[in-house]
């Protein structure tokens, strides 16, 4: 076929449930407890879904929070409950992995304006009884950290052992430190940075208009006029896609090799293994994605400036901080390059924190933080061993 | 590179105490006072910094120029950042630690003297361990056999040297005059990695040592304010 075929058996209404009523824990926060949002409107009632894995110690100590990227959901390292896929993170978090969830007890909850269990555009809107669409206000970074904090006040957990994510997760583990310091003991922002740069803000916008330019998008009314916007999403998710990997990655998987063929059809049909890649991409992605999401938490990386907040000077939001960072980049990272690690890094050292600074070298570019990295691994454990040490956990078992 | 240098010096096997920690780095843990905030540049494979946790409970940072040997640190709990001393430490703010050591390092720097004034800048003290080049068997070699020295210590071929300014122990005492740095504390250690009796004249001192470790102030500041311990040997 010339146009891709990006038809799902997953209809939107079937991902509102996901959205209401999701397959992990679920915390709902009533009219009483509002969260207060940047865009100065107060989100009540809202809920946030997450999972968790391991055993919080009597001392509350041992929490480890992780915080998804853009795509990403709490099913950290479970099977994915619409994809029945392993977790995304599964060789880092679980046990005797680098995050041990026998040692440590991990969170994961979903991010604010996301779609598998936290309130966002395709929650339904408590006020009309359908769902937000257009009508969610826009969040921020600061937001969805906000709501994590009130998860974990109703956790009982006071300060974190440790943090990770990467990319976008990497961002809200940076505002973690910066707006709650004391309750994090220590953190590991992965291929992440202070600021999204006009490049990636650039590539957003690119993927929200392939969304908007789809005829079922409905100004985002797709559920009311049960459409589905599938086209738009999946070309969304093919652009952002090929910045997640490098062009040495993409030549050693797939070269200009031919899909399934010997000669070019000389057509538009895919041709080549790459686009067959991509098109897979795209229709897996549309599977489980709300496409109102994509367009709220694109937003939320793109206001993203914690520099901002502190006068354009960056080592003020980590001035005297106690938390221990563990920076990490990679080396064929274009979206979020070791220059920008490096930015952090300094503005750190600035403020007199106790960071490690890592760059790993790979060709599998910003995707690296999901892949089997044997040098993240090994880096990974060995700051939480230290860190581990200094908060006093029990060491590891056998 | 730096770290380079210093897997050699390890392969080398010069110069170690019976528990296996080399000598020179004992020298520079001697200088520093318990419970210091210590930045390590050039760190290496972290030994000194381990050292320095484990004797003197030291917070310790390091900066390395390789990424093996960063990635290695970090894997082991140090708080270690990969960076170039040559352009790194401009980002560090003033006083910022107690103690800036560049343990075989310097020589490896391409501005020996810029770097050691950042060095006087951030730490309230300084130390210094490089090889001295005025040792009489390098002296030997080039005079006698009129080519590039190599010993245990220095192991490579001018062509592939990662150290790049050598300097004698009198030619660092006059850059420390140049800086403006005060010598607190120097250690000469010979080829057994013994310390050099400590009266003994400057002369004896560089052609003797093979090394030389230094702990550095700022003139016309106090650095000296309780922070250092009297030790002037090594062990």
């Amino acid at each position: 076929m010339v146009e891709a075929d990006f038809s799902v058996a997953l209809q939107p209404a079937d991902r509102a449930r996901e959205a209401d009523t999701p397959h992990s824990l679920v915390v709902r926060f009533g009219m009483d407890k509002p969260l207060p949002l940047d865009a100065g409107i107060d989100l009540a009632p809202f809920q946030i879904g997450y999972q968790t894995y391991g055993t919080l110690n009597a001392e509350r100590s041992n929490a480890v929070l992780i915080c998804h990227a853009l795509t990403g959901d709490q099913h950290v390292a479970n099977l994915h409950p619409v994809t029945q896929k392993p977790g995304w993170w599964e060789t880092m978090v679980g046990p005797g992995r680098p995050i041990d969830t026998e040692r440590y007890f991990v969170i994961c909850p979903n991010v604010l304006g996301a779609c598998m269990g936290t309130t966002g555009p395709a929650s339904t809107n408590p006020k009309t009884g359908k769902p937000w669409g257009l009508d969610f206000p826009v969040i921020t970074i600061r937001d969805m950290v906000r709501a994590q904090a009130m998860l974990l006040d109703h956790l009982g957990i006071a300060s974190l052992f440790s943090m990770a994510g990467g990319s976008m997760g990497g961002m809200q583990v940076l505002q973690w430190c910066a707006s709650y310091p004391q309750r994090v003991f220590s953190a590991l922002p992965i291929a992440a940075s202070t600021r999204h740069s006009a490049q990636n803000i650039a590539f957003h916008e690119v993927g929200r208009q392939a969304v908007m330019a789809d005829p079922e998008w409905r100004h985002g009314r797709y559920f009311a006029e049960g459409t589905n916007p599938q086209r738009g999403l999946a070309v969304a998710r093919m652009g952002n896609h090929i910045t997640y990997l490098s062009d040495a990655a993409l030549h050693r998987k797939f070269g200009r090799r031919f899909q399934d063929r010997d000669n070019p059809t000389f057509s538009f049909d895919a041709d080549f293994q790459v686009e067959s890649y991509l098109r897979h991409q795209g229709s897996s992605f549309v599977e489980r994605f709300d496409a109102n999401s994509y367009l709220y938490l694109t937003r939320a990386m793109d206001y993203f400036d914690l520099a901002a907040d502190y006068d354009g000077v960056l080592a003020q939001a980590f001035k005297g901080t106690p938390t221990r960072f563990c920076v990490i980049s990679f080396t064929s990272d274009w979206l979020f390059p070791t220059s920008e690690s490096r930015a952090i890094v300094h503005a750190l050292n600035a403020g007199g924190a106790r960071v490690s600074f890592a760059e790993i070298v790979t060709d599998k570019g910003h995707d690296a933080f999901l892949l089997e990295e044997p040098e993240l691994f090994a880096i990974v454990r060995g700051f939480l061993e230290g860190a581990a040490k200094a908060r006093g956990l029990p060491p590891a078992r056998g | 590179m730096l770290m380079r240098l210093k897997r050699d010096l390890t392969m080398a096997e010069a110069a170690r105490t019976p528990g296996g920690a080399r000598v020179d780095l004992l020298a520079v843990v001697d200088m520093v006072a318990p419970g210091a905030k210590v930045l390590d540049v050039g760190c290496g494979d972290g030994e000194l910094l381990r050292l320095l946790a484990e004797t003197r409970g030291v917070d310790g940072r390091g900066i390395e120029l390789s990424r093996e040997g960063v990635n290695e640190c970090v894997a082991k709990g140090l708080a270690v950042i990969q960076g170039d001393a040559d352009t790194d430490l401009a980002d560090y703010p003033d006083d910022a630690f107690d103690y800036v050591v560049l343990s075989q390092t310097l020589q490896a720097t391409r501005q020996p003297r810029i770097v050691l004034e950042h060095m006087l800048r951030i730490g309230r003290h300084g130390i210094v361990s490089f090889p001295n080049f005025g040792h009489w068997r390098i002296r030997l070699q080039i005079l006698l056999g009129g080519r590039m020295p190599r010993t245990d210590n220095l192991p490579y071929a001018w062509w592939d040297s990662p150290n790049i300014h050598f300097c004698t122990i009198k030619d660092f005492r006059q850059l420390c005059h140049v800086v403006g740095a005060r010598m607190e504390k120097s250690v000469a250690l010979d080829a057994w990695g013994r310390a050099l009796r400590f009266n003994a004249p400057w002369w004896t001192w560089n052609l003797l040592g093979e090394q030389g470790v230094f702990l550095l102030s700022r003139r016309g500041t106090n650095g000296t304010n309780g922070a250092a311990p009297s030790t002037r040997a090594a062990r």
